[in-house]
């Protein structure tokens, strides 16, 4: 089965859970940015659940099929349509051949998750299907969609009942304010105690240029630095230290200025220091983030981010069970 | 002796700095330990990454307690103990078209982000480091080989590290604000690391010089990267060779028929001995690629 791809969309590729073991070499996870949205749209349709998929952003693709499928849309609020005639989210959809599946605009969240019966097939690259568009690799000729592609669909698991959906609870929040929780550290003491406090209580919101590889914030104070000599070989800003590895999640602030979060596309090092790391249950909510979203940044200990997983864990086997069968 | 610092990285990192300035002690101590890491295939450690002067292991909280992983990643550092840190490795020869018409082109257009709009980037390098002209720093840049200290940013991207006394080492600031744009394959500066830039993109560091050789290719359509689609590993030694432009058309050409040989060849370093001859030993490291 091929999809033929008539319009783009602002920035769709193909996605999946992601790939590891490169990134002391630069090639960072890549992948679904929202992954419950993502593993959610595949479980609908009896996929594996890691199956590739279009992660399609804030402006969905248009999109014909050469034979009849399935599909389901999760994540950010795009009302699907077939032919013009709109389609529920968050559940079983039958496509005919040769219909166009179009998309709205996001009411809500910032990346829908279309899941194709049988999942996208293209090559696998280092353990996966997903696009990491700045190393031109895996994907679809290692970047986002562009008009008369065609994409081919694997082996498709048995048809699902049409209606079938995720129950209501268990859909993902959609919200135009966020709170984002961080472990504090790394090189957090480079900043004066007043200024760090300061960061965790204003609101910061979602910077325009935000994308897969970082989402930076705007609208809060610039950070005070404790004073210092600068290292040698780390460069004089005093937001300079020597060139290190970047956490995924980690909050970097060059200069005092802009906080960037770098998330599943990040560069893997560099020379910024870092104030915390956003805790791994709350990656997903960034993907469904558009510009202008508010967000405020909350410390907790390790102890409730090992809670806030388990409980994220317990979310998603609700999601399998739910829709297993 | 140790100033070793762990923290956190949220609850799936932990991040070790070794020194919080740049030395090859560091350097070789996040190599060294990141090799012996790697070695015991620890279960839930999924990405082991050496940097310059730290390093950084990811993990899975739920195989693997990051209390359990400090005390392994404390009692390898406690076995290195200070006995000579020696590395097999290999050497390369990069050769390097410097003051090239790409990166000029390039500089000339961010000149508002640079912190001498009236120089090039090289003539301001050589100003800052006390060389009389771009000439004698280019030579300073590449007549001693240099240790790939990290590699990452993005994709393939080597870190470099001089092997020279830290009094003559280069140091230059980045640029002001970072450009939108650097060529792929730049030879840049930034603090007292000089990189190559593996594909086209944003980059804050001076630019000196384009290589003609790919260093990173999905595509792996060259025999020097025919294992792996990235060439460059922490702990490999480059010497960067000056070129002329009828020699990089050459091997330009040449590497679009896959018909050039990046010279690489094995070699031991004893960090030891190079401290005991720092002027002296990088000559008995180049001997493994162009002989005595």
């Amino acid at each position: 089965m091929a999809i033929e791809v008539k319009k783009p969309g602002l920035a769709t590729s193909v996605q999946d859970q992601g790939r590891q073991g490169n990134y002391h070499l630069g090639i960072p996870p890549s992948g679904a940015m929202d992954q419950m949205s993502f593993r959610a749209a595949n479980l609908l349709l009896g996929n594996e659940e890691t199956a590739a998929a279009l992660e399609c952003a804030l402006l969905g693709p248009e999109l014909t099929f050469s034979e009849d499928t399935q599909v389901a849309v999760t994540g950010a609020r795009m009302q699907p349509s077939l032919d013009g005639e709109q389609k529920p989210l968050d559940t079983v959809l039958d496509v005919r051949a040769g219909e166009t599946l179009a998309f709205g605009f996001a009411s809500a969240g910032a990346r829908g998750y279309l899941a194709v019966s049988g999942g996208i097939d293209v090559p696998v690259v280092l353990g996966s299907r997903s696009t990491y568009a700045l190393g031109a690799l895996g994907g679809l000729h290692g970047r986002t969609l562009q008009p008369g592609d065609l994409l081919e669909t694997g082996k498709p698991p048995p048809a699902r009942p049409v209606g079938k959906t995720i129950p209501s609870s268990m859909q993902v929040p959609v919200s135009r304010e966020r709170e984002i929780r961080v472990v504090l550290g790394l090189y957090d003491a480079r900043v004066e105690v007043q200024s760090l406090k300061r960061f965790l209580s204003e609101p910061w919101q979602v910077a325009s240029e935000s994308d897969r590889i970082g989402y930076r914030f705007k609208g809060g104070t610039p950070l005070n630095f404790v004073p210092r000599e600068p290292p040698f070989g780390a460069g004089d800003d005093p937001s300079n230290i020597v060139d290190a590895c970047y956490p995924i999640g980690s909050i970097q602030v060059p200069s005092g200025q802009q906080p960037i979060v770098l998330h599943r596309d990040a560069v893997s090092g560099g020379g910024y220091m870092m104030i915390g790391t956003v805790i791994s249950a709350d990656m997903d909510v960034f993907g469904q983030m558009p510009p202008n979203t508010s967000v405020r940044f909350v410390d907790v200990s390790l102890e409730q981010a090992l809670q806030a997983r388990a409980e994220r864990r317990q979310r998603l086997d609700g999601i399998r069970a739910a829709l297993r069968g | 002796m140790t100033e070793t610092r762990y923290t956190l990285g949220g609850d799936e990192h932990l991040f070790v700095e070794l020194s919080e300035s740049m030395n090859l002690h560091a350097f070789f101590r996040s190599i060294l330990i990141t090799q012996r890491l790697a070695a015991r295939d620890l279960p839930g450690v999924t990405e082991i990454c050496p940097a310059n002067a730290s390093y950084q292991v990811r993990f899975d909280p739920d195989i693997l307690a990051v209390g359990d992983l400090q005390s392994i990643l404390e009692d390898i550092e406690t076995d290195l103990g200070e006995a000579d840190a020696r590395l097999s490795t290999r050497v390369v020869e990069i050769p390097v078209l410097y003051n090239d018409p790409w990166t000029h082109e390039t500089l000339m257009r961010f000149r508002e982000r640079h912190q001498d709009p009236d120089s090039t980037d090289l003539e301001f390098a050589a100003r800052v480091n006390g060389y009389p002209d771009i000439e004698a720093f280019i030579e300073a840049h590449s007549d001693t080989p240099w240790f790939v200290s990290m590699v990452g940013f993005v994709a393939g991207l080597p870190f470099m590290y001089q092997m020279v006394e830290q009094s003559r080492q280069i140091q230059v600031p980045k640029y002001l604000k970072p450009r939108t744009d650097t060529p792929k394959h730049t030879v840049g500066y930034g603090g007292c690391f000089s990189c190559i830039y593996s594909v086209r993109g944003a980059g804050g560091y001076q630019m000196f010089g384009v290589t003609p050789v790919p260093i990173y290719d999905p595509e792996q359509k060259n025999k020097h990267l025919s294992d792996f689609m990235i060439f460059f590993r922490p702990g490999d030694i480059v010497k960067f060779r000056p070129i002329d432009r009828e020699e990089y058309d050459v091997i330009l050409e040449a590497v679009e028929r896959d018909e050039y040989t990046l010279p690489t060849a094995p070699v031991e370093f004893s960090l030891e001995a190079f401290e005991a001859d720092i002027a002296g030993y990088p000559a008995k490291i180049l001997e493994a690629l162009y002989g005595n």
